[in-house]
Protein backbone atom coordinates (compact mmCIF):
# COMPACT_ATOMS: atom_id res chain seq x y z
CA UNK A 1 0.00 0.00 0.00
CA UNK A 2 2.68 2.56 0.59
CA UNK A 3 4.88 1.05 -2.20
CA UNK A 4 1.54 1.89 -4.00
CA UNK A 5 0.92 5.24 -2.72
CA UNK A 6 4.73 6.44 -3.24
CA UNK A 7 4.19 5.73 -6.70
CA UNK A 8 1.06 7.69 -7.00
CA UNK A 9 2.96 10.45 -5.51
CA UNK A 10 6.24 10.47 -7.78
CA UNK A 11 3.74 10.12 -11.12
CA UNK A 12 1.76 13.66 -9.58
CA UNK A 13 5.18 14.94 -9.18
CA UNK A 14 6.63 13.92 -12.25
CA UNK A 15 2.85 15.13 -14.32
CA UNK A 16 3.22 18.83 -12.24
CA UNK A 17 7.23 19.39 -12.69
CA UNK A 18 6.85 17.93 -16.72
CA UNK A 19 3.76 20.18 -17.35
CA UNK A 20 5.16 23.04 -15.68
CA UNK A 21 8.37 22.91 -17.27
CA UNK A 22 6.47 22.54 -20.75
CA UNK A 23 4.23 25.07 -20.34
CA UNK A 24 7.10 27.73 -18.72
CA UNK A 25 8.96 26.57 -22.42
CA UNK A 26 6.23 27.47 -24.89
CA UNK A 27 5.76 31.09 -22.71
CA UNK A 28 9.06 31.55 -22.39
CA UNK A 29 9.32 31.34 -26.24
CA UNK A 30 6.30 33.89 -26.32
CA UNK A 31 8.17 36.21 -23.38
CA UNK A 32 11.45 36.04 -25.03
CA UNK A 33 9.92 37.38 -28.34
CA UNK A 34 8.10 40.04 -26.79
CA UNK A 35 10.83 41.00 -24.14
CA UNK A 36 13.58 41.40 -27.16
CA UNK A 37 10.98 42.87 -29.05
CA UNK A 38 10.80 45.87 -26.11
CA UNK A 39 14.74 45.51 -26.13
CA UNK A 40 14.92 46.17 -29.57
CA UNK A 41 12.34 49.06 -29.75
CA UNK A 42 9.74 46.89 -31.55
CA UNK A 43 6.28 45.22 -30.55
CA UNK A 44 6.85 41.49 -30.60
CA UNK A 45 4.27 39.18 -31.63
CA UNK A 46 0.98 40.89 -30.61
CA UNK A 47 -1.82 39.25 -32.87
CA UNK A 48 -2.92 36.00 -31.66
CA UNK A 49 -5.10 36.60 -28.24
CA UNK A 50 -4.34 38.93 -26.09
CA UNK A 51 -0.69 40.60 -26.10
CA UNK A 52 0.10 37.53 -28.49
CA UNK A 53 -0.68 35.15 -25.58
CA UNK A 54 -1.80 32.07 -27.64
CA UNK A 55 0.61 32.26 -29.91
CA UNK A 56 2.78 29.60 -28.37
CA UNK A 57 -0.30 27.60 -29.54
CA UNK A 58 -0.24 28.71 -32.94
CA UNK A 59 3.38 27.77 -33.17
CA UNK A 60 2.91 24.67 -31.91
CA UNK A 61 -0.17 24.16 -34.43
CA UNK A 62 2.01 24.97 -37.09
CA UNK A 63 4.91 22.60 -36.05
CA UNK A 64 2.61 19.77 -35.94
CA UNK A 65 0.91 20.22 -38.96
CA UNK A 66 4.59 21.06 -41.35
CA UNK A 67 5.33 18.08 -42.82
CA UNK A 68 8.24 15.86 -41.63
CA UNK A 69 11.11 15.43 -43.62
CA UNK A 70 14.65 14.03 -43.77
CA UNK A 71 17.03 14.80 -45.95
CA UNK A 72 18.28 12.32 -48.51
CA UNK A 73 21.56 10.14 -47.25
CA UNK A 74 20.83 11.61 -44.36
CA UNK A 75 21.48 8.55 -41.16
CA UNK A 76 17.79 8.35 -40.84
CA UNK A 77 18.11 6.78 -37.44
CA UNK A 78 20.10 9.10 -36.05
CA UNK A 79 18.01 11.81 -37.36
CA UNK A 80 15.57 10.83 -36.09
CA UNK A 81 16.73 10.51 -32.55
CA UNK A 82 18.82 13.23 -31.91
CA UNK A 83 16.15 16.01 -31.10
CA UNK A 84 14.50 13.58 -28.62
CA UNK A 85 17.91 13.42 -27.02
CA UNK A 86 18.27 17.20 -26.51
CA UNK A 87 14.97 17.60 -25.46
CA UNK A 88 14.78 14.75 -23.08
CA UNK A 89 18.31 15.06 -21.66
CA UNK A 90 16.93 18.70 -20.51
CA UNK A 91 13.76 17.72 -19.05
CA UNK A 92 15.63 15.19 -16.88
CA UNK A 93 18.18 17.51 -15.73
CA UNK A 94 15.22 18.72 -13.42
CA UNK A 95 14.78 15.76 -11.46
CA UNK A 96 17.18 16.53 -9.30
CA UNK A 97 16.11 20.32 -8.66
CA UNK A 98 14.30 20.95 -5.31
CA UNK A 99 11.30 22.80 -5.37
CA UNK A 100 10.82 23.17 -1.58
CA UNK A 101 10.98 21.78 1.46
CA UNK A 102 9.45 18.40 2.51
CA UNK A 103 5.82 18.82 3.86
CA UNK A 104 3.70 16.30 5.70
CA UNK A 105 0.82 14.33 3.87
CA UNK A 106 -0.83 12.11 5.74
CA UNK A 107 1.90 11.22 8.12
CA UNK A 108 4.33 10.78 5.21
CA UNK A 109 7.30 13.20 4.42
CA UNK A 110 6.95 13.74 1.05
CA UNK A 111 10.07 15.53 -0.13
CA UNK A 112 9.61 18.19 -3.12
CA UNK A 113 12.36 17.19 -5.45
CA UNK A 114 11.67 14.33 -8.13
CA UNK A 115 14.86 12.46 -6.94
CA UNK A 116 17.65 13.69 -4.26
CA UNK A 117 20.53 11.23 -5.80
CA UNK A 118 23.37 12.32 -2.98
CA UNK A 119 25.37 12.96 -6.32
CA UNK A 120 22.85 14.92 -8.02
CA UNK A 121 25.59 17.79 -9.22
CA UNK A 122 27.09 14.96 -11.12
CA UNK A 123 23.84 13.92 -12.28
CA UNK A 124 23.16 17.30 -13.93
CA UNK A 125 27.10 17.28 -15.50
CA UNK A 126 26.63 13.98 -17.24
CA UNK A 127 23.28 15.09 -18.40
CA UNK A 128 24.16 18.30 -19.85
CA UNK A 129 27.06 16.15 -21.69
CA UNK A 130 24.91 13.87 -23.34
CA UNK A 131 22.89 17.04 -24.58
CA UNK A 132 25.62 17.90 -26.67
CA UNK A 133 25.35 14.26 -28.31
CA UNK A 134 21.92 15.31 -29.80
CA UNK A 135 23.35 18.61 -31.14
CA UNK A 136 26.61 17.21 -32.59
CA UNK A 137 24.84 13.74 -34.08
CA UNK A 138 21.76 15.64 -35.30
CA UNK A 139 24.20 17.78 -36.99
CA UNK A 140 26.74 14.82 -38.51
CA UNK A 141 23.37 12.89 -39.43
CA UNK A 142 21.82 15.47 -41.52
CA UNK A 143 24.44 14.78 -44.61
CA UNK A 144 24.29 18.66 -44.77
CA UNK A 145 27.95 21.02 -44.74
CA UNK A 146 26.08 23.41 -42.80
CA UNK A 147 24.98 21.41 -40.04
CA UNK A 148 27.74 19.28 -39.54
CA UNK A 149 29.97 22.42 -39.14
CA UNK A 150 27.33 23.45 -36.67
CA UNK A 151 27.39 19.76 -34.65
CA UNK A 152 30.96 19.84 -34.71
CA UNK A 153 31.31 23.76 -33.17
CA UNK A 154 28.59 22.41 -30.38
CA UNK A 155 31.17 19.75 -29.57
CA UNK A 156 33.98 21.71 -29.08
CA UNK A 157 32.18 24.80 -27.50
CA UNK A 158 30.56 21.87 -24.95
CA UNK A 159 34.43 20.74 -24.13
CA UNK A 160 35.27 23.94 -23.41
CA UNK A 161 32.56 25.05 -20.99
CA UNK A 162 31.90 22.03 -19.16
CA UNK A 163 35.12 22.03 -17.92
CA UNK A 164 34.76 25.90 -16.60
CA UNK A 165 31.50 24.80 -15.62
CA UNK A 166 32.14 21.66 -13.30
CA UNK A 167 35.06 23.71 -11.51
CA UNK A 168 33.16 26.79 -11.15
CA UNK A 169 30.48 24.51 -8.68
CA UNK A 170 33.87 23.00 -7.09
CA UNK A 171 33.86 25.59 -4.45
CA UNK A 172 30.42 25.67 -3.69
CA UNK A 173 30.50 21.61 -3.24
CA UNK A 174 33.71 22.30 -0.75
CA UNK A 175 30.74 25.62 1.33
CA UNK A 176 27.96 22.84 0.95
CA UNK A 177 30.00 20.02 1.79
CA UNK A 178 27.42 17.93 -0.51
CA UNK A 179 26.75 17.16 -3.72
CA UNK A 180 23.59 16.89 -3.66
CA UNK A 181 21.23 19.92 -4.70
CA UNK A 182 19.01 19.64 -1.25
CA UNK A 183 21.87 19.83 0.72
CA UNK A 184 23.25 22.67 -1.63
CA UNK A 185 19.74 24.60 -1.16
CA UNK A 186 19.60 23.81 2.52
CA UNK A 187 23.22 24.63 2.77
CA UNK A 188 22.04 28.42 2.01
CA UNK A 189 19.19 28.79 4.37
CA UNK A 190 20.91 31.72 5.63
CA UNK A 191 22.79 33.75 3.11
CA UNK A 192 22.81 32.66 -0.33
CA UNK A 193 26.05 31.34 -2.08
CA UNK A 194 26.12 34.62 -4.46
CA UNK A 195 27.72 36.30 -1.64
CA UNK A 196 30.27 33.84 -0.66
CA UNK A 197 31.34 33.35 -4.33
CA UNK A 198 30.93 35.85 -6.67
CA UNK A 199 33.45 35.00 -9.01
CA UNK A 200 31.95 31.26 -9.40
CA UNK A 201 28.54 32.93 -9.96
CA UNK A 202 30.15 34.75 -12.98
CA UNK A 203 31.97 31.54 -14.17
CA UNK A 204 28.71 30.04 -14.02
CA UNK A 205 26.68 32.38 -15.12
CA UNK A 206 28.96 32.63 -18.75
CA UNK A 207 29.41 29.23 -18.55
CA UNK A 208 25.68 28.39 -18.22
CA UNK A 209 24.79 30.50 -21.22
CA UNK A 210 27.38 28.60 -23.48
CA UNK A 211 25.85 24.94 -22.24
CA UNK A 212 22.23 26.79 -23.95
CA UNK A 213 23.92 27.80 -27.17
CA UNK A 214 22.17 31.11 -26.79
CA UNK A 215 23.50 34.68 -28.21
CA UNK A 216 26.56 35.56 -27.43
CA UNK A 217 27.60 32.02 -27.87
CA UNK A 218 25.04 30.52 -30.37
CA UNK A 219 28.31 29.42 -32.82
CA UNK A 220 26.32 25.76 -33.13
CA UNK A 221 23.48 27.93 -35.04
CA UNK A 222 25.17 30.86 -35.89
CA UNK A 223 22.30 32.01 -38.78
CA UNK A 224 24.09 34.16 -40.64
CA UNK A 225 26.93 31.98 -41.19
CA UNK A 226 25.35 28.25 -40.89
CA UNK A 227 22.44 29.13 -41.60
CA UNK A 228 21.22 27.50 -38.12
CA UNK A 229 23.71 25.19 -38.23
CA UNK A 230 22.64 21.58 -36.34
CA UNK A 231 19.35 21.80 -36.91
CA UNK A 232 19.00 23.50 -40.63
CA UNK A 233 17.65 20.50 -42.20
CA UNK A 234 15.24 19.62 -39.41
CA UNK A 235 11.46 20.35 -39.91
CA UNK A 236 7.91 20.25 -38.28
CA UNK A 237 7.81 19.62 -34.60
CA UNK A 238 11.39 17.77 -34.73
CA UNK A 239 12.97 21.27 -35.15
CA UNK A 240 10.42 21.90 -32.23
CA UNK A 241 11.89 19.39 -30.28
CA UNK A 242 15.36 21.10 -30.48
CA UNK A 243 13.43 24.81 -29.68
CA UNK A 244 11.81 23.06 -26.78
CA UNK A 245 15.23 21.39 -25.54
CA UNK A 246 16.49 24.42 -25.84
CA UNK A 247 14.18 26.36 -24.09
CA UNK A 248 13.83 23.93 -20.93
CA UNK A 249 17.21 24.02 -20.73
CA UNK A 250 17.11 27.65 -19.97
CA UNK A 251 14.95 26.99 -17.64
CA UNK A 252 17.53 24.55 -16.21
CA UNK A 253 19.89 26.67 -16.10
CA UNK A 254 18.08 29.16 -14.79
CA UNK A 255 16.93 26.35 -11.64
CA UNK A 256 20.67 25.66 -11.20
CA UNK A 257 21.94 29.22 -11.11
CA UNK A 258 19.08 29.94 -8.22
CA UNK A 259 19.99 26.44 -6.86
CA UNK A 260 23.46 26.90 -6.60
CA UNK A 261 24.17 30.74 -5.96
CA UNK A 262 20.01 32.20 -5.18
CA UNK A 263 19.32 30.57 -2.25
CA UNK A 264 17.03 27.80 -4.52
CA UNK A 265 13.46 28.18 -2.97
CA UNK A 266 14.42 30.07 -0.03
CA UNK A 267 12.95 33.36 0.11
CA UNK A 268 10.26 35.32 2.82
CA UNK A 269 6.74 35.28 2.24
CA UNK A 270 5.86 33.69 -0.61
CA UNK A 271 5.32 29.31 -0.89
CA UNK A 272 8.87 27.96 -1.60
CA UNK A 273 7.61 26.49 -5.75
CA UNK A 274 7.05 30.27 -6.49
CA UNK A 275 10.38 31.41 -5.14
CA UNK A 276 12.16 29.29 -6.99
CA UNK A 277 10.05 30.59 -10.37
CA UNK A 278 10.67 33.80 -9.81
CA UNK A 279 14.58 32.95 -9.58
CA UNK A 280 14.20 30.98 -12.92
CA UNK A 281 12.08 33.58 -14.58
CA UNK A 282 14.72 36.62 -13.36
CA UNK A 283 17.91 34.49 -14.83
CA UNK A 284 15.60 33.82 -18.30
CA UNK A 285 14.71 37.41 -18.36
CA UNK A 286 18.47 38.42 -17.54
CA UNK A 287 19.96 35.79 -20.95
CA UNK A 288 17.06 37.64 -23.22
CA UNK A 289 18.61 40.96 -22.03
CA UNK A 290 22.10 39.60 -22.60
CA UNK A 291 20.76 38.08 -26.46
CA UNK A 292 19.32 41.69 -26.79
CA UNK A 293 22.78 43.43 -26.40
CA UNK A 294 25.56 41.20 -27.52
CA UNK A 295 26.81 40.25 -30.62
CA UNK A 296 27.82 36.89 -31.18
CA UNK A 297 31.36 35.69 -30.46
CA UNK A 298 34.01 34.79 -32.92
CA UNK A 299 34.61 30.86 -33.07
CA UNK A 300 38.67 32.02 -31.42
CA UNK A 301 37.47 34.47 -28.73
CA UNK A 302 34.82 31.59 -27.73
CA UNK A 303 38.05 29.29 -26.94
CA UNK A 304 40.21 31.73 -26.05
CA UNK A 305 37.18 32.80 -23.22
CA UNK A 306 36.99 29.81 -22.62
CA UNK A 307 39.95 27.83 -21.47
CA UNK A 308 42.47 31.08 -20.95
CA UNK A 309 39.87 33.06 -18.60
CA UNK A 310 37.41 31.31 -17.00
CA UNK A 311 38.95 27.55 -16.43
CA UNK A 312 42.39 29.83 -14.88
CA UNK A 313 39.73 31.94 -12.96
CA UNK A 314 37.53 28.55 -11.93
CA UNK A 315 40.73 27.06 -10.72
CA UNK A 316 41.82 29.84 -8.65
CA UNK A 317 38.75 30.50 -6.93
CA UNK A 318 39.12 27.20 -6.09
CA UNK A 319 42.49 27.22 -4.68
CA UNK A 320 41.38 30.34 -2.32
CA UNK A 321 37.94 29.03 -1.30
CA UNK A 322 40.08 25.72 -0.23
CA UNK A 323 42.92 28.37 1.85
CA UNK A 324 40.06 30.04 3.32
CA UNK A 325 38.05 27.27 4.42
CA UNK A 326 41.22 25.89 6.17
CA UNK B 1 44.91 46.14 -17.27
CA UNK B 2 43.20 48.81 -18.85
CA UNK B 3 41.51 46.87 -21.46
CA UNK B 4 40.05 44.81 -19.21
CA UNK B 5 38.49 47.98 -17.91
CA UNK B 6 37.73 49.65 -21.29
CA UNK B 7 35.77 46.30 -22.07
CA UNK B 8 33.64 46.21 -18.81
CA UNK B 9 32.97 49.55 -19.27
CA UNK B 10 31.71 49.03 -23.40
CA UNK B 11 30.06 46.06 -21.94
CA UNK B 12 27.92 48.28 -19.41
CA UNK B 13 27.45 51.24 -22.24
CA UNK B 14 25.81 48.04 -23.93
CA UNK B 15 23.55 46.89 -21.08
CA UNK B 16 22.66 50.49 -20.47
CA UNK B 17 21.27 50.95 -23.90
CA UNK B 18 19.23 48.60 -24.49
CA UNK B 19 17.54 48.79 -20.71
CA UNK B 20 17.17 52.47 -21.80
CA UNK B 21 15.34 51.03 -24.97
CA UNK B 22 12.76 48.75 -22.74
CA UNK B 23 11.29 52.34 -21.92
CA UNK B 24 11.08 53.83 -25.29
CA UNK B 25 7.98 53.92 -27.44
CA UNK B 26 8.40 50.83 -29.81
CA UNK B 27 8.35 52.30 -33.39
CA UNK B 28 6.14 49.63 -34.53
CA UNK B 29 3.30 50.87 -36.89
CA UNK B 30 0.85 48.00 -36.38
CA UNK B 31 -0.80 47.42 -40.06
CA UNK B 32 -4.35 47.76 -40.23
CA UNK B 33 -5.16 49.78 -37.01
CA UNK B 34 -2.68 52.56 -38.46
CA UNK B 35 -1.92 52.79 -42.28
CA UNK B 36 0.44 55.05 -43.17
CA UNK B 37 0.06 57.54 -45.44
CA UNK B 38 1.00 56.70 -49.01
CA UNK B 39 2.59 59.37 -51.05
CA UNK B 40 0.53 60.42 -53.52
CA UNK B 41 2.36 58.94 -57.07
CA UNK B 42 3.02 55.53 -55.20
CA UNK B 43 2.41 52.54 -57.58
CA UNK B 44 -0.37 49.92 -57.27
CA UNK B 45 -3.71 49.06 -58.29
CA UNK B 46 -3.99 49.85 -61.99
CA UNK B 47 -7.12 51.99 -63.17
CA UNK B 48 -8.57 53.14 -66.83
CA UNK B 49 -9.43 56.65 -66.71
CA UNK B 50 -12.02 58.69 -68.76
CA UNK B 51 -11.55 61.96 -70.52
CA UNK B 52 -13.13 64.95 -69.14
CA UNK B 53 -15.91 64.23 -71.39
CA UNK B 54 -16.51 61.38 -69.62
CA UNK B 55 -16.02 59.25 -72.38
CA UNK B 56 -13.36 55.83 -71.85
CA UNK B 57 -9.75 57.39 -72.93
CA UNK B 58 -8.53 53.94 -73.61
CA UNK B 59 -7.90 53.55 -77.33
CA UNK B 60 -6.66 49.81 -77.30
CA UNK B 61 -3.11 50.21 -79.00
CA UNK B 62 -1.88 47.27 -76.89
CA UNK B 63 0.98 49.54 -75.82
CA UNK B 64 0.27 48.97 -72.38
CA UNK B 65 0.68 45.65 -72.96
CA UNK B 66 3.14 44.89 -75.38
CA UNK B 67 5.72 47.13 -72.78
CA UNK B 68 4.24 45.06 -69.74
CA UNK B 69 7.12 43.13 -68.88
CA UNK B 70 5.01 39.95 -67.08
CA UNK B 71 2.91 40.17 -69.79
CA UNK B 72 -0.28 40.53 -67.66
CA UNK B 73 -2.42 42.90 -69.77
CA UNK B 74 -4.29 41.97 -72.91
CA UNK B 75 -7.25 43.29 -74.57
CA UNK B 76 -8.93 43.49 -78.30
CA UNK B 77 -9.63 46.39 -80.04
CA UNK B 78 -12.14 47.66 -81.99
CA UNK B 79 -13.78 50.64 -83.63
CA UNK B 80 -16.85 52.84 -83.43
CA UNK B 81 -18.73 53.58 -85.62
CA UNK B 82 -18.00 57.59 -85.13
CA UNK B 83 -14.38 56.63 -85.31
CA UNK B 84 -13.33 56.12 -81.79
CA UNK B 85 -11.41 53.17 -81.00
CA UNK B 86 -11.76 51.06 -77.54
CA UNK B 87 -11.30 48.04 -75.91
CA UNK B 88 -14.16 45.59 -76.36
CA UNK B 89 -12.40 43.78 -73.48
CA UNK B 90 -9.58 44.70 -70.95
CA UNK B 91 -7.83 41.96 -68.37
CA UNK B 92 -5.00 42.83 -66.30
CA UNK B 93 -3.96 40.07 -64.19
CA UNK B 94 -3.17 41.46 -60.85
CA UNK B 95 -2.09 38.14 -59.51
CA UNK B 96 1.08 38.82 -62.29
CA UNK B 97 1.60 42.51 -62.24
CA UNK B 98 4.82 43.74 -60.61
CA UNK B 99 3.35 47.29 -60.33
CA UNK B 100 6.32 48.53 -62.68
CA UNK B 101 4.14 51.41 -63.83
CA UNK B 102 5.53 50.76 -67.23
CA UNK B 103 1.94 50.86 -68.80
CA UNK B 104 0.74 53.90 -67.58
CA UNK B 105 4.59 55.35 -69.23
CA UNK B 106 3.44 54.08 -72.62
CA UNK B 107 -0.06 55.13 -72.70
CA UNK B 108 -0.48 57.57 -75.22
CA UNK B 109 -3.67 58.75 -73.58
CA UNK B 110 -3.40 59.00 -69.81
CA UNK B 111 -6.02 55.99 -69.84
CA UNK B 112 -3.92 53.39 -67.81
CA UNK B 113 -2.52 54.83 -64.79
CA UNK B 114 -1.55 53.49 -61.40
CA UNK B 115 -3.26 54.69 -57.91
CA UNK B 116 -1.91 54.24 -54.43
CA UNK B 117 -4.88 51.43 -53.30
CA UNK B 118 -2.32 48.18 -52.65
CA UNK B 119 -4.70 46.60 -50.53
CA UNK B 120 -6.35 43.44 -52.87
CA UNK B 121 -5.19 40.97 -52.04
CA UNK B 122 -7.57 37.25 -52.29
CA UNK B 123 -7.29 33.87 -51.23
CA UNK B 124 -8.15 32.64 -54.67
CA UNK B 125 -5.87 33.68 -57.00
CA UNK B 126 -8.52 33.92 -59.82
CA UNK B 127 -10.14 37.03 -58.42
CA UNK B 128 -7.26 38.84 -58.93
CA UNK B 129 -7.78 38.66 -62.28
CA UNK B 130 -9.52 42.17 -63.22
CA UNK B 131 -11.88 42.53 -66.53
CA UNK B 132 -12.22 46.19 -67.72
CA UNK B 133 -15.69 46.86 -65.54
CA UNK B 134 -13.34 46.14 -62.93
CA UNK B 135 -10.88 48.64 -63.98
CA UNK B 136 -13.09 51.42 -65.49
CA UNK B 137 -13.20 54.35 -63.19
CA UNK B 138 -15.27 57.66 -63.29
CA UNK B 139 -13.00 60.57 -63.48
CA UNK B 140 -9.60 61.46 -65.09
CA UNK B 141 -7.26 60.52 -62.72
CA UNK B 142 -4.25 62.27 -62.75
CA UNK B 143 -4.57 64.28 -65.65
CA UNK B 144 -7.96 65.96 -65.50
CA UNK B 145 -7.93 67.94 -68.49
CA UNK B 146 -6.49 65.80 -71.67
CA UNK B 147 -8.65 64.22 -73.93
CA UNK B 148 -6.51 62.60 -76.72
CA UNK B 149 -9.13 62.61 -79.61
CA UNK B 150 -9.10 66.53 -79.15
CA UNK B 151 -5.32 66.39 -80.47
CA UNK B 152 -5.46 63.23 -82.47
CA UNK B 153 -5.52 63.65 -86.36
CA UNK B 154 -8.46 61.73 -86.97
CA UNK B 155 -11.96 62.11 -87.29
CA UNK B 156 -14.58 61.39 -85.01
CA UNK B 157 -17.24 62.69 -82.46
CA UNK B 158 -15.08 65.48 -81.47
CA UNK B 159 -13.65 66.89 -84.40
CA UNK B 160 -13.02 66.46 -88.30
CA UNK B 161 -9.65 66.92 -89.85
CA UNK B 162 -8.61 70.09 -89.13
CA UNK B 163 -10.40 71.43 -86.00
CA UNK B 164 -8.38 69.58 -83.77
CA UNK B 165 -5.54 71.75 -81.50
CA UNK B 166 -2.65 72.78 -82.76
CA UNK B 167 -3.49 71.37 -86.26
CA UNK B 168 -3.91 73.35 -89.22
CA UNK B 169 -6.70 72.93 -92.20
CA UNK B 170 -6.05 69.95 -94.35
CA UNK B 171 -4.82 70.44 -97.81
CA UNK B 172 -5.92 69.89 -101.44
CA UNK B 173 -3.08 68.08 -102.53
CA UNK B 174 -4.00 68.54 -105.99
CA UNK B 175 -3.84 72.35 -105.63
CA UNK B 176 -1.07 72.59 -103.68
CA UNK B 177 1.25 72.64 -106.76
CA UNK B 178 4.55 75.02 -106.00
Amino acid sequence: MTVLLGFLVLFAKLAVVLGVLLFLAAYLVWVERRFLGRLQVRLGPNRVGLFGLLQPLADAIKLITKEDTVPAEADRFIFLLAPAVVAVTALLMFAVVPFGPDITLGGHAIPMVISDINIGLLFVFALSSLGIYGVALGGWASNSKFSLLGGIRGAAQMISYELALGLSLVPIVMLARSFSLVDIVNAQSRIPFIVAQPVSFVIFLLSAMAESKRIPFDLPEAENELGAGFHTEYSGMRFGLFFIGEYVHMQVLGALIAVFFLGGWHGPFLPPAVWLLIKIILVALVMIWVRGTLPRLRYDQLMALGWKVLVPAALVNILVTGVLLV
Amino acid sequence: MPSAIEAIEALATGFATTFKHLFRRPITEPYPEYKRPLPERSRARIVLTRDPDGQERCVACYLCSAVCPVSCISMQSVEREDGRRYAAWFRINFARCIYCGLCEEACPTAAIQLTPDFEHCERDILKMVAEKDDLLVDHCGKDTAYNFYKYAGVSTDVGDKGTHVKEDKPVNVKSNMP
